[in-house]
């Protein structure tokens, strides 16, 4: 048994399921941490608030790296004289690297440099994708900051009213579907606003995601405050060849997975055709056809067919804006904004279009206000206007359900003045 | 309105208000200095935090700014 008796904890050890009790229970016996007690002490404090059904952690503080206004999160416990191990426990955010590729000797200097510096233990990877190290005393922040930016060539994370460690997913290091290069996009912006991501420069938090294609593998859609999802202007390319061999059979539909049970034979009409939402594709005759026009890049053809079906030639991505999670009225997904941009280096035009929303949000946004509700406050018409877009109907999601466009006086001829008795002879009361 | 100016109006501004409130917006900041645009005063306020004038206090989730040594220290937060 360890420093603490923790029976409810120890229900989460059993089953076929990878633990994180186990996980620090291990690293309680076994690491080399210099902050010894912590990972007992976390264990402990986590079995009293299982009892207690409250949290014991006070979150918050003053603590930080010298000129830095995010990265680290300052975290106390309330029972200190209970568990010493983690009466101070702040979190550091690590800024991972793009698509998060790193050797395994790479990771052992993080962890090796986290044991010297802190309680040893890691979330692999926060929801905004940062490398996290969990718990560590303030007179190791700054030490611990000297060796990861000097010695590891690497910075901390976004936290705060700061813009957040910026996400993308494989893009083309692994996926035939990526539009764009997220690796190096992601890459860029994180360099060019460094500043935004080091010091508290907003209302809130502001968040970019970067997906490939719009199958969203960093869900970029749902969770960032711009959203940049890669699309495609031409038509997808269909390999009629390829087509056959996949009726056929001789080609496995989406490239062998789900292929533990057996599904039956491949009916393209059954798992493809009927299934598009726009029904925009028709098999016959041994050939598919698909009304381009129509297509709203779901996904679903593509991914069921990946050697017959390739993204269009002419690539770039869709910006969305306004995505949150869901502390004031409900979650929110982003909104479609641009429709197609060119994604290439320097991103200019990506950076002119944030900069204005930036701006706006700055100077309009409440305290603790996401983008996504200032838009919703103010409406689409006066974010279009602040970043200088016409309304066009691709922005709208389905009819009426989106904040409606108004007309302005001056877009009217003659205005809003009427002749109220030319009316009334065409319209009697 | 100059920098050394607008610091000097932030200052001013907090210390005045330091017995009823420890801890600002970044937002709050751009009434005290309605001359500049948010993003320079932005600038001066994170100029002002490297200079030893100012404070950060993060939640996590939101940032705070304070006269330094305002408000709860670190030795008060545990």
């Amino acid at each position: 048994m360890g420093k603490h008796n923790t029976p409810m904890l120890d229900e989460l050890e059993k089953g076929p399921w990878p633990s994180f009790v186990s996980d620090i229970k291990q690293q309680a016996d076994k690491g080399k941490h210099i902050l010894k007690e912590a990972p007992n002490d976390l264990l402990g404090i986590m079995e009293m608030s299982y009892v207690d059904k409250v949290t014991h952690w006070k979150h918050g503080g003053i603590v930080g790296v010298f000129g830095y206004g995010g990265g680290i999160i300052g975290r106390y416990c309330d029972q200190p004289q209970m568990f010493p191990g983690v009466a101070h426990f702040h979190t550091v955010r690590v800024n991972q690297p793009s698509s998060k590729y790193y050797t395994s000797d790479y990771l052992r200097k993080l962890c090796d440099l986290w044991e010297r510096h802190g309680s040893g233990l890691t979330n692999m990877h926060g929801s905004t994708g940062d490398i996290v190290f969990l718990g560590t005393t303030t007179d190791h922040l700054e030490p611990l900051f000297y060796e990861l930016t000097h010695d590891l060539n690497q910075d901390l994370g976004g936290s705060g009213s700061n813009l957040r460690t910026p996400e993308c997913c494989l893009g083309m290091s692994r996926c035939q579907f990526a539009c764009y290069d997220t690796e190096e996009t992601c890459h860029q912006m994180t360099n060019a606003y460094q500043e935004e991501l080091h010091r508290p420069a907003f209302p809130y938090k502001f968040k970019f995601k970067f997906d490939g294609c719009p199958n969203g593998c960093v869900a970029s859609i749902a969770r960032s405050d711009m959203s940049v999802i890669g699309t495609w202007r031409d038509d997808i390319r269909i390999d009629q060849a390829a087509v056959k061999a996949y009726v056929g059979g001789e080609l496995k539909p989406n490239a062998g997975a789900h292929s533990s049970r057996d599904w039956g034979k491949f009916d393209i009409q059954a798992e493809v055709i009927n299934r598009c939402p726009t029904e925009c594709m028709c098999y016959g005759d041994g050939k598919l056809e698909i009304n381009n026009a129509e297509c709203v890049r779901c996904m679903h053809c593509l991914n069921v067919m990946p050697r017959a079906l390739r993204i269009g030639e002419d690539r770039g991505a869709s910006v969305l804006f306004g995505a949150k999670a869901p502390i004031l009225e409900g979650a929110q997904m982003s909104t479609l904004t641009v429709p197609f941009m060119k994604m290439e280096a320097p991103f200019d035009e990506l950076k002119e279009l944030v900069e204005k929303v930036w701006d706006w949000w700055m100077e309009e946004g409440k305290n603790r206000e996401r983008l996504g509700e200032l838009i919703q406050r103010k409406s689409m018409q006066e974010f279009l206007r602040v970043i200088e877009l016409d309304p066009d109907p691709r922005m709208v999601d389905e009819p009426r359900s989106n904040p409606y466009i108004f007309w302005k006086e001056e877009e009217v001829e003659g205005g809003w003045t009427r002749d109220i008795d030319a009316y009334r002879k065409k319209h009697l009361r | 309105m100059t920098e050394d100016e607008a610091k000097k109006a932030i200052l001013e501004n907090l210390q005045g208000k330091s017995k009823t409130k420890s801890k600002f917006y970044l937002k709050d900041f751009y009434s005290m200095v309605p001359d500049m645009k948010p993003r320079e005063i932005k600038n001066i306020v994170n100029k002002m935090v490297q200079e030893g004038h100012l404070e950060y206090w993060s939640s996590g989730s939101t940032t705070l700014i304070g006269l330094k040594g305002m408000g709860k220290q670190h030795q008060e937060e545990d």
